[in-house]
């Protein structure tokens, strides 16, 4: 028994979302994403190849009438830009939801918090429903909720880094306090860092490079998709506490003499 | 007759008909005016504006769209 993700009002069938970059090919991407059993997935915003040399729009392979487009910000590094590429983006007419990404260094692709929280105020009062990607603090967290982010998105580890669910106490913390989802974004490598992120009782997943650079990306996102479902479901199951003796799991009484 | 003036598009320079609407310079891209959205000097044009608005000599033009991301 559990109840559907809400986003701003917004219901999901599923708390696993996923991002469109970096596929080997557009036929491998929507396989993986209908794996996935991912409703929301995200797209970035860029110029229009002019010269048509390279591959076109993404909605040429992705309906916009089955999935959840959800524009990202990724590749800005100022409130300003973040701002501009958000306004961009709602005009394409799908919807008001925006991933929002501040980056504030190249090395890590870390968040750049006060301009998240800068580009979070300024686009709530537009009327967007912001997203905010941030660091794993849960100070910056509980500033956008204020800010008025509709979900906020501590990261795992760096974006497309695999490394999994560096800090599990900090993601627990910020579950706990905040009102609006928690949607832990980047960072997942495999099924198991799906499944603990999951196991901390946060709201959702939104992954990319763990599908896309999987050696077989469909059967990994249909991994993640049970894995997703494992962590939500043991969460709720409420885990056992943890002991530092064993105790027996067989009767100690009717032993023999 | 046809004269033309140079604008910036996608970074680009690029020589238009003077007096074009940015329905036209999509039209002469070869791009479905509801596949793109369209930045003027920093100032996003709805579709229903697109052949009201003309374009200048200098102006920058830019032509966005959904790709694959993260």
């Amino acid at each position: 028994m559990d109840i559907p993700l809400t986003i701003a009002g917004r219901v999901f069938n599923s708390r696993l979302l996923v991002g469109t970059g970096k596929y080997r090919s557009n036929d491998e991407m929507l396989r993986a994403i209908e794996a996935s059993g991912a409703e929301v997935v995200t797209v970035a915003v860029r110029r229009v190849d002019l010269d048509r040399s390279k591959d076109e729009s993404i909605l040429h392979h992705i309906d916009p009438k089955r999935w959840f487009l959800l524009a990202n910000t990724a590749g800005c590094y100022t409130a300003e830009d973040a701002v501009r590429y958000a306004r961009l983006a709602r005009e394409a007419g799908f919807n008001d939801f925006v991933k929002l990404e501040v980056i504030g260094d190249q090395e890590t692709l870390l968040p750049d918090v006060a301009g998240t929280l800068e580009a979070t105020r300024i686009l709530v009062k537009e009327g967007f429903k912001v997203l905010a990607y941030t660091n794993e603090d849960l100070i910056t967290a509980l500033r956008l909720e204020d800010a008025g982010a509709a979900a906020v998105m501590p990261l795992a580890s760096p974006i497309g880094s695999g490394l999994g669910l560096l800090n599990p106490f900090h993601v627990r913390i910020i579950k706990r306090r905040l009102h609006v989802p928690v949607i832990v974004d980047a960072g997942v490598g495999t099924a198991s860092d799906a499944c603990v992120t999951m196991e901390q009782g946060v709201d959702g997943i939104l992954m990319n490079t763990a599908l896309a650079a999987a050696r077989d990306p469909v059967a990994m996102a249909h991994a993640m998709r049970l894995a997703v479902e494992a962590g939500r479901t043991a969460f709720l199951a409420g885990r056992m506490p943890k002991r530092e003796v064993a105790v027996p799991s067989s009767p100690v009484a009717g032993m023999l003499d | 007759m046809n004269e033309t003036i140079q604008i910036v598009v996608n970074g680009e320079p690029r020589a238009i008909a003077d007096g074009a609407s940015l329905l036209e310079l999509l039209a002469a891209l070869e791009l479905d005016p509801r596949a793109v959205v369209v930045e003027h000097n920093r100032h996003i044009v709805r579709r229903p504006a697109l052949g009201d608005v003309r374009v200048a000599p200098g102006d920058a033009v830019e032509l966005v769209h959904f790709v694959g991301g993260g």
